[in-house]
C-alpha cells in the first residue's frame, strides 16, 4: 500500500495506513538506536532543503543510513541560489534522476505537492512553509503510542493553535482514534473555526479554554507548542502570555501519574529545564523517535525488490503527466 | 416587478441567466467579458424577489450563446443559476450551472504563500467540497478558499 508512494500530507493517510507506518516503525527501533540494517543498500535519498531545519534534515539521514542507504545533499545555500534561477519542478526533474526519493523542505505552501507532480521518484514533505509536515504528526502519533496509548486518551493541544499547522494536523489525526481534545491557547492565537468545525462534524470530542489549569489534571498527553514573540505586537503582553503558558514542575503537582509532556521542539521557554528531569518529559525521546519513523515511511516507500520499481515508477510518472486527464467531470479554463 | 412582467421583454436571439444570487449581476457580466463600452444589447435586473433566493438577478444577452467555460466560471459565483439559450424568443436549452469536482486554471488561490501562486509551470487547481454556498480548497497548499470568490477567477 506504500510502495512507491507520496508522502505528502495527513489528509492522505487512513487510520489503517497511520498503524502499519506506526508498526514498522516499531519493528525498525532497535536498528534506529544501535544496529543498522541493509535494506535499503544501493538506494539514494536526495534531501532538498529549500530552507534550513537541521533537525528535520538529519533526522532523515540518520533514518537512511540506519537503513544502509546513501543520501545525497542539497545544502540550503545551494537550494537557495537554485530556486532564484529555476523553478522547484525543473529542480525535482534532475534532481528526481539521481536518487530513488526526494526529501523537500521549502517555504512555500503546497510545494511538496507541486514537486511530487513533477519528480519521476516518491517525494516525502519535509515540511512546507506553514503548510504540511506528516513526518512531524507520524512521529508525535508514535510517541504518544509508545509513551501513553492511542486509545482512549485525553490531550491537551497547548500554545499557538492559530499557525501552527503542526498541531492542525496533528489534532486531525488523533480525531481518527476518537481523542477527546482539549485546545488551550490565549483567545488571540485560538484553533481556526473551521478546523473545530470539522473535528466536531467526525463525533471528536473538543473542549477550548484560555486557562491550562482546568485540563492540565485530566490529560494522558500535554503537547506544547511555542507562542511566537512576533504574534504579539505589546511586548508587556507577551510576556504575560508566554508566563501563564509555561510549564514548570509546580504545575504538575496533580496531574495523572502516567501524563507525558510532548514539544515538537526547539523550544524556548514554554517548559521549564527543572521538567526535564520528571518521568513526565517525553520531548527528547520524541525527537529521537523521528529516526524509526522515518525509517518506516522509507522503508515502506524504497524497499520493494527488484521488479516492482519500473511498473510502480510508470504510475508515479503517470500521475504527473497525465495530471488534467485523471481528474473525472473536472475542467479547465 | 413580478416574475410574470419580467417576461414581457423577451429576447429574440441570446441567453438568459435566471436565478443569480442577488448582487451578483455585475460579476457575472465580468465574467463574460461586458463592460461599460461593450457592443452588445443587455439587460440586466438586480434584486428582483424571488420564492428561491430571496432576491435574485437576471442578465439577458442578445445575440449571444455562453461558452463553457463562461458558464462553469458563473457557477462559482452564482451557484443554482439556470441558463436558457434562445433562438428565436423560443427557449432552445435549459440548464442549472453546476460545479465538478475539481476546476484546474479557473480560480487563484488566495493564498499568497501557496505555491501555485509563484512562476511554476503549472495551472492552479482546486476541489470543489461544497457546490452552495461554494466550498473551495486548493489541491496545493489545502487553504480553504470560500468568500470573494470573483476577485480570484483568473
Ligand atoms: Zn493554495
Amino acid at each position: 500500500m506504500f510502495k512507491r508512494r507520496h508522502v505528502l500530507s495527513m489528509r492522505d493517510f487512513s487510520r489503517e495506513e497511520i498503524d502499519s507506518v506506526l508498526e514498522t516503525a516499531a519493528s525498525l527501533e532497535p536498528y534506529a538506536r544501535e544496529k543498522s540494517t541493509d535494506l535499503l543498500s544501493g538506494k539514494i535519498l536526495a534531501l532538498l532543503f529549500f530552507e534550513p531545519s537541521t533537525r528535520t534534515r538529519m533526522s532523515f539521514e540518520t533514518a537512511m543510513k540506519r537503513l544502509g542507504g546513501k543520501t545525497i545533499n542539497l545544502g540550503s545555500a545551494e537550494a537557495s541560489s537554485i530556486a532564484k534561477g529555476e523553478s522547484l519542478a525543473d529542480t525535482v526533474r534532475v534532481i528526481g534522476e539521481y536518487a530513488d526519493a526526494l526529501v523537500i523542505r521549502h517555504p512555500k505552501e503546497g510545494s511538496a505537492r507541486l514537486a511530487a507532480e513533477f519528480s519521476p521518484v516518491p517525494v516525502l514533505n519535509g515540511g512546507d512553509g506553514a503548510g504540511h509536515h506528516p513526518t512531524q504528526t507520524l512521529l508525535d502519533l508514535y510517541t504518544i503510542k509508545k509513551e501513553s496509548h492511542l486509545e482512549n486518551l485525553s490531550v491537551a493541544l497547548v500554545g499557538d493553535l492559530k499557525y501552527g499547522r503542526t498541531v492542525h494536523s496533528l489534532a486531525y489525526a488523533l480525531a481518527l482514534y476518537g481523542a477527546e481534545i482539549n485546545l488551550v491557547s490565549p483567545p488571540t492565537l485560538r484553533m481556526p473555526e473551521q478546523i473545530r468545525t470539522d473535528l466536531l462534524g467526525k463525533g471528536t470530542r473538543v473542549s477550548e479554554t484560555s486557562d491550562l489549569s482546568e485540563v492540565i489534571n485530566r490529560v494522558d498527553v500535554l503537547y506544547v507548542t511555542r507562542i511566537q514573540r512576533e504574534r504579539f505586537p505589546d511586548p508587556l503582553e507577551y510576556s504575560k502570555v508566554a508566563r501563564s503558558y509555561r510549564i514548570t514542575p509546580e504545575n504538575l503537582t496533580d496531574v495523572k501519574d502516567g501524563l507525558i509532556i510532548m514539544h515538537p521542539l526547539p523550544r524556548v521557554d514554554e517548559i521549564s529545564p527543572a521538567v526535564d528531569q520528571t518521568p513526565h518529559a517525553v520531548y527528547f525521546k520524541q525527537s529521537f523517535y523521528g529516526v524509526p519513523v522515518r525509517m518506516a515511511l522509507l522503508k515502506m516507500i524504497l524497499d520493494g525488490g527488484q521488479d516492482g520499481g519500473l511498473e510502480c515508477g510508470g504510475e508515479i510518472r503517470g500521475t504527473s503527466k497525465d495530471r488534467s486527464k485523471d481528474r473525472s467531470g473536472g475542467w479547465s479554463g | 416587478m413580478t416574475e410574470k412582467e419580467l417576461k414581457v421583454k423577451p429576447i429574440k436571439n441570446g441567453t438568459v441567466i435566471d436565478h443569480i444570487a442577488g448582487g451578483q449581476a455585475l460579476n457575472v457580466l465580468k465574467i463574460l467579458g461586458i463592460g461599460a463600452d461593450a457592443d452588445v444589447s443587455l439587460s440586466l435586473l438586480m434584486n428582483v424577489d424571488s420564492k428561491k433566493l430571496g432576491k435574485k438577478d437576471i442578465v439577458k444577452v442578445e445575440d449571444r450563446e455562453l461558452k463553457e467555460g463562461e458558464v462553469n466560471k458563473i457557477a462559482l459565483i452564482a451557484p443554482g443559476a439556470t441558463i436558457n439559450i434562445v433562438r428565436d424568443y423560443e427557449v432552445v436549452d435549459k440548464y442549472e450551472v453546476d460545479l465538478p469536482d475539481m476546476i484546474i486554471g479557473v480560480i487563484r488561490c488566495q493564498n499568497p504563500s501557496c505555491i501555485s501562486n509563484t512562476q511554476e509551470p503549472i495551472k492552479s487547481r482546486v476541489l470543489v467540497k461544497g457546490k452552495n454556498p461554494v466550498v473551495l480548497r486548493c489541491v496545493y497548499c489545502e487553504q480553504p478558499i470560500t468568500e470573494n470568490i470573483a476577485d480570484y477567477l483568473i
